[in-house]
């Protein structure tokens, strides 16, 4: 499988662009400090064009474009993250349980999945953001929360055609009780699927977080793409032409979103040997 | 090229055998069943829409009376008179009474901010959205569905692999951002670019005359516009370069090529109609979402529609304008997909016989 992975181009370049994001944004703290990012004590003049010193420019506050940039990282990855982990644990849960149960449990979990997947997305996490009191880990819920019900219908496809195995009658033949046959023997084969699934939230995680900050509903003290492109907003740098505020920001979202994209797309090949032959 | 493939007929009305997608799907055989089942479905949704609606408006921190009174001296007594109107200084259990019969009534409530009925808000302000997410849909459907094909058809060439690519960066663009860069570099002018569209509205005032109101109007249109085709396009290109790489490659194409036809006839009157279905409910179904997936475009334009008002209710916050975009939001999607799930039987006959 790890084989079959690394020969995906896409997939690759992809995988090696986040590692590579993920190393920088580790090792942030070690050359950014504290004063590098404050409001109150920016190393530059606010709003500076691009320059030997400030290779992207400053912001609004004067704040180096480049350590802005490489900071967000840290946020958004982190409530990626965060988000996913959520979403794909209700996720996988509910898929899980839907699955193997059947029956009634399984109608009435997969009504509630097919009502959320309806919802629209953004107004509930906004609402949801806008309830509780602003923060980052109000973002993290308001993703999490909504993100959830495509992998709970994926789980649950995966589960059903495990369950149908004769191994797991097996199982249950030897005395296996519900959740012995969950954790021992459906989990781990649902584990590559959500694996896969959770790729493909984190991007959806980190376009929504951008977009949550954005409006307001982040933590606009901690520095994220999404509150940057908001402090842009605020200062009308769009209107004075000032892309050096705009452009790091926005293009580290679409690259770090895009990779997680190509992994998840690379990953769901490997897996669905249907799609393999297919592209 | 195998025996299956002669047994079938070579019209592309009655294609092969199903296997999964939306043939899978459990549904009765008789339609009037699966019509009625599917309107009680969605009568559910928009019932526990409702209820969502409710609870989760009723909780937003911040007080609605202070907001809209700040700045102004108030008495205590004054302030308790504002609550008692907006009905607000009732238990919840009563204001979810209150609701809820209102509800049925088909009012949805007075807004804070405005002063006036939140249907009637709704009523004024839907037109502007329905115009400017109904044009970015018909123009990003019709290049989406179209370069789809065209992508799976040569699946792998080099413009296959360009439009992928460019489709997915799209994807992975935050619409606010693009809508952003789109008023730095089309309406402020960039470099070498001069400043050609207005950065938002509708219309700008003192123009008159036919001919330049409609052009007026273009020109405020198409910023906007652009950010959401450009967010709309992935999915359709996406959607149907997938589904018809389904069918390239079946046995039925094979023998659409043995009887002689062009290429071109063996796309278009075989392997398309057959990948068409998912194709036309992402439509139906991005429709409702791009509804609410327009409050960022429309804030950043200041586009008078639904999304700017949602996104001013936010800011108050104005409790029953919020719940009552909520409900309108969710029910345009449950209406859409509820269209959609109606004409899958029609458009492919083995919907209605599985």
């Amino acid at each position: 499988m790890i084989a079959d992975f690394r020969r995906r181009r896409a997939g690759m370049v992809g995988l090696g662009f986040l590692v590579l994001t993920a190393l920088v944004a580790l090792a942030a703290p070690l050359f950014i400090s504290a004063n590098d990012l404050s409001a109150a004590f920016a190393p530059g003049t606010p709003r500076q064009a691009p320059s030997g010193h400030f290779l992207l420019g400053t912001d609004a506050y004067g704040r180096s474009m480049v350590d802005v940039t490489i900071w967000g990282a840290r946020i958004s990855l982190t409530v990626g993250a965060l988000a996913t982990l959520l979403a794909v644990g209700i996720g996988a849960l509910v898929g899980v349980v839907a699955g193997h149960f059947g029956g009634w449990t399984d109608t009435v979990l997969m009504r509630v999945t097919d009502w959320f997947l309806v919802l629209p997305v953004l107004v509930l996490a906004t609402a949801l953001a806008s309830v509780l009191t602003p923060g980052v880990g109000t973002v993290v819920v308001a993703i999490g929360v909504t993100a959830w019900p495509t992998t709970a219908r994926v789980v649950r496809a995966q589960t059903l055609s495990v369950e149908s195995r004769p191994y797991i009658e097996r199982a249950k033949a030897l005395g296996g009780g519900h959740w012995h046959v969950m954790r021992v023997h459906i989990l781990p084969n649902v584990m590559p699927l959500m694996l896969a699934q959770a790729t493909l939230t984190v991007s959806a995680a980190i376009l929504t977080e951008a977009t949550l900050a954005f409006l307001g509903l982040s933590d606009p003290t901690k520095v994220s793409w999404g509150t940057t492109l908001q402090l842009a907003r605020t200062v009308g740098a769009f209107s004075a032409g000032e892309w050096w505020i705009l452009m790091p920001p926005g293009v580290a979202i679409v690259l770090v979103a895009l990779a997680f994209t190509l992994v998840g797309r690379a990953l769901e090949q490997v897996l669905n040997p249907r799609l393999q032959e297919r592209m | 090229m195998s025996i299956t493939a002669s047994a079938l007929p070579d019209t592309a009305a009655v294609p092969p055998a199903p296997e999964g997608g939306a043939a899978a799907r459990r549904g009765p055989v008789i339609p009037l069943r699966y019509v009625v089942g599917r309107l009680v479905g969605a009568a559910v949704s928009m019932l526990a829409v409702v209820f969502t609606g409710f609870f989760l408006f009723r909780v937003v921190p911040g007080d609605p009376v202070r907001s809209l009174t700040r700045g102004r001296a108030m008495t205590n007594a004054q302030l308790a008179t504002l609550r008692h109107q907006f009905g607000i200084d009732k238990p919840l259990i009563s204001q979810f009474g209150d609701y809820t019969s209102r509800i049925v009534r088909g009012d949805l409530g007075t807004s804070y901010q405005y002063k006036t009925s939140v249907s009637s808000l709704i009523g004024s302000h839907v037109w502007a959205t329905v115009y400017l997410v109904g044009t970015a849909t018909l123009i990003s459907a019709f290049l989406g569905l179209r370069i789809g094909v065209r992508s799976a058809w040569r699946n792998g060439s080099r413009s296959d692999r360009a439009n992928t690519g460019i489709a997915l960066v799209l994807w992975s663009m935050p619409t606010f951002w693009l809508a952003l860069i789109m008023i730095m570099v089309f309406s402020v002018g960039f470099g070498p670019i001069p400043g050609m569209f207005p950065t938002g509205g509708m219309s700008s005032p003192n123009v008159h005359g036919l001919f330049p109101v409609i052009w007026d109007h273009f020109r405020h249109l198409v910023l906007p516009c652009l950010t959401l085709v450009a967010v709309l396009y992935a999915q359709y290109l996406l959607t149907m370069r997938a589904t018809l790489l389904e069918e390239v490659g079946s046995d039925y194409l094979t023998t659409a090529r043995a009887k002689g036809l062009r290429e071109d006839d063996v796309r278009r009157k075989h392997a398309v109609p057959n990948s068409m279905l998912p194709a036309v409910t992402l439509v139906f179904l991005n429709l409702g979402t791009a509804v609410s997936g327009s409050i960022l475009a429309e804030t950043i334009f200041s586009w008078p529609g639904l999304g700017s008002l949602f996104y001013e209710a936010l800011t108050v916050p104005d409790q029953p304008l919020l719940e009552g975009l909520f409900i309108f939001f969710s029910a345009a999607v449950i209406v859409m997909n509820l269209l959609a799930e109606l004409l899958y039987p029609i458009l492919d006959p083995r919907v209605r016989t599985s």
